[in-house]
């Protein structure tokens, strides 16, 4: 028998090695150069090519792009028309301005032109890429500030995905793997614990202890109470924001193994008489593993804005700080913009989850 | 006659599996003793939740504050207790509203089927992709600069009241759908139709009892969920403002008190073993009241 040759994991391990190369360089030294994420663009790209060809996908892929697209406007429509016709605008500040300076400044940025036209303009700029100018850093174009914020929300949220998986899975196997006993009913109350644990409580007692050392002075001082600079001012701020994707992940984990433990190709891998670790490994964990993978799209939505509250707790000069700033100073633009943003990339992680989804086990079709 | 019989059968033998477990019952305790501290807080509280005594501020857990004292020297037990009546408050009611909201909406569309249904699905798509967190910001925003009522504390709650219930109801509606869908196509359903039952009386007396089970489960975890969501908008600043008291804004000043233990400690364990709680409760509900599992 021949092995025919496939693409398939060779991309699939690329993209991972790729990725896992892209994050040591970013620890050590924070710097990762442009090629790279070209490569990685590229090669992401690729990989979903191929996954859309093998597995059929174009239409539904096709389906959903237009969705996402009809989303998005819908999106940006209603947040605009929003802040359009709520009372309050962005130069109301509490010193009253003359109303002739008023008048003047918002002439300058439009806002005395009918809401139909002001829309049709920002459409007209958003084909263009340009997301126009914000009002109150005066002068930066929206472009500007996710490009020097969203490279820190994204490194933020990718470190507390991975330590989410890293964690909770093995701990959602374990916890199967010694199906009620004491390790199982011990890790499960952790992992309901970290589930009502909020990311506003978690994080500032994590100050308290590792920065302030307020019950024990031994750990004063051991990580840094805020800000993004160096890999060790991104530990507190990961842990809190990965607690409950991990907390999710293992019981979603050990859910789904122990319903495949008693499924029956597992009953005959151990009546051929196949070593129970192997089974568990080979046989239950990659079988149990897709459950916990359709989850990931929630669980991205939920790290994005998780990312807002551990953003603000620990001043990351990130996204969320300046989505949350924005919306109480009416700063029109940036707020469509960052809206436009995070819709954006909550959308396409869905998409993706779900066309992931289907290349991992073909049984499931995505048509319907 | 009969189907009435097995159904009240069918609930009791849920509530029989559910009373097994342990967790799941404390959990309904402690609820209760929530509920009932919210309830009574005017009567129970020591201290009024807005009384400030500068000479106390910031003391530890004592003798005449027990959990303590904030910056203001306002009683930490007290601004605990008024701060469960509005988390409380705001968990349960939004609960109630999506449910109301997103049932209506969710069964006219499983029941309607057709054109009407893919129309009213499409919208919950579009309603499901928007990050929920960004409309609440912006329907809380929205809700802030309308000025519809004059005292404050209702004003904030309002306004949270709504953000969250429009954020809420997708789920609710998307569930209700389903299980529409699945149950109107039984056999009983179409018994009771060839009996010449009509349209509400199926729905009401044959589908509602008959989906019940789920959508209960569902609420029990969308409490906690809403719960946190008024604690975020109040720790961001957007929803209840001091002096008056929710388990957000408490937390959001032991933040900034920073080296303070128990001012965050205090209101993050209340919000914790209730977060905790209501999630055990839905476990447990969930394990005995839903039909897929099979014991």
């Amino acid at each position: 028998m021949t092995k025919s040759f496939s693409l398939g994991p060779v991309l699939g391990w690329g993209l991972l090695l790729l990725a896992f190369a892209g994050i040591a360089t970013d620890l050590s030294d924070n710097s990762i150069p442009t090629w790279y994420w070209l490569v990685l663009a590229a090669w992401t790209a690729l990989s979903l090519v191929y996954a859309i060809l093998r597995g059929q996908m174009l239409v539904f892929v096709t389906k959903r792009l237009f969705e996402a697209v009809l989303v998005l406007f819908v999106i940006v429509l209603s947040t605009f028309l929003m802040l359009r016709y709520l009372p309050g605008g962005p130069f109301d500040s509490e010193k009253a301005l003359p109303p002739e300076i008023k008048a003047n400044i918002e002439a300058k940025y439009g806002l005395n032109r009918p809401v139909a036209l002001q829309f049709l303009s920002y459409m007209n700029g958003l084909a263009h890429g340009d997301l126009g100018e914000s009002y109150k850093y005066i002068g930066r174009p929206i472009s500007e500030i996710i490009a020097e914020t969203l490279p820190v929300s994204f490194q933020l949220g990718l470190y507390s995905l991975l330590l989410a998986y890293v964690l909770g899975i093995p701990i959602g196997v374990i916890s199967a793997a010694k199906h009620n006993t004491y390790i199982d009913n011990g890790l499960m109350i952790v992992a309901i614990s970290g589930v009502a644990l909020p990311s506003f409580i978690v994080g500032p007692v994590l100050v308290m202890i590792f920065s302030f050392g307020v019950p024990i002075s031994f750990f004063h001082g051991w990580l840094p109470p805020a800000l993004w600079e160096s890999p060790v001012y991104y530990i507190l701020p990961v842990i809190t924001l990965g607690l409950r994707p991990a907390a999710i992940i293992a019981r979603m984990t050990r859910a789904s193994m122990l319903d495949v433990i008693n499924a029956d190709f597992v009953r005959t891998a151990r009546a051929k008489g196949l070593n129970s670790n192997v089974v568990l490994y080979k046989h239950v964990l990659r079988n149990s593993l897709i459950p916990v993978l359709t989850i990931s799209g929630p669980l991205i939505a939920g790290i994005l804005s998780g990312s807002f509250i551990v953003e603000i707790v620990f001043g990351i000069p990130g996204m969320g700080k300046h989505l949350v700033q924005s919306v109480t100073n009416r700063d029109y633009p940036l707020i469509l913009g960052m809206t436009l943003l995070f819709s954006a990339m909550l959308v396409l992680a869905n998409l993706v989850v779900d066309v992931l989804y289907s290349v991992i086990d073909p049984r499931i079709r995505l048509d319907s | 006659m009969e189907a009435n019989s097995k159904g009240k059968s069918l609930w009791k033998d849920g509530w029989r599996r559910m009373t097994r477990n342990r967790g799941a019952v404390v959990s309904l305790y402690f609820i209760g003793f929530i509920c009932l501290v919210a309830i009574l807080a005017p009567w129970i509280s020591p201290f009024s939740f807005e009384t400030q005594d500068i000479d106390r501020a910031l003391m530890g857990p004592n003798g005449i504050n027990w959990l303590g004292t904030d910056s203001l020297g306002r009683d930490m037990l007290s601004r605990i207790i008024y701060g469960a009546r509005m988390s409380m408050a705001v968990g349960i009611m939004t609960a109630v509203f999506s449910l109301a909201i997103g049932g209506l909406y969710g069964a006219v569309s499983g029941w309607l089927g057709g054109w009407v249904d893919a129309v009213m699905m499409r919208i919950i798509d579009i309603l499901y992709a928007i990050p929920s967190l960004v409309l609440l910001i912006l329907v809380g925003v929205a809700f802030n600069s309308v000025k519809l009522f004059e005292n404050p504390e209702i004003k904030a709650l309002s306004g949270i009241f709504l953000a969250l219930a429009v954020v809420g109801w997708v789920s609710l509606a998307r569930l209700v759908r389903g299980q529409v869908l699945q149950v109107r196509e039984m056999l009983y359903i179409e018994s009771a139709r060839a009996l010449g039952a009509s349209g509400s009386r199926i729905v009401w007396r044959h589908i509602f009892p008959n989906i019940l089970g789920p959508i209960i489960v569902m609420l029990t975890f969308q409490i906690p969920a809403n719960i946190l969501f008024e604690s975020f908008l109040s720790f961001i600043g957007l929803g209840l403002q001091p002096p008056y008291s929710s388990w957000g804004v408490l937390a959001n000043d032991g933040w900034r008190a920073k080296s303070y233990p128990h001012l965050i400690l205090f209101p993050g364990l209340a919000l914790f073993l209730t977060m905790l709680a209501f999630n055990l409760l839905g476990d447990g509900l969930r394990d005995a009241f839903d039909p897929k599992i099979k014991r």
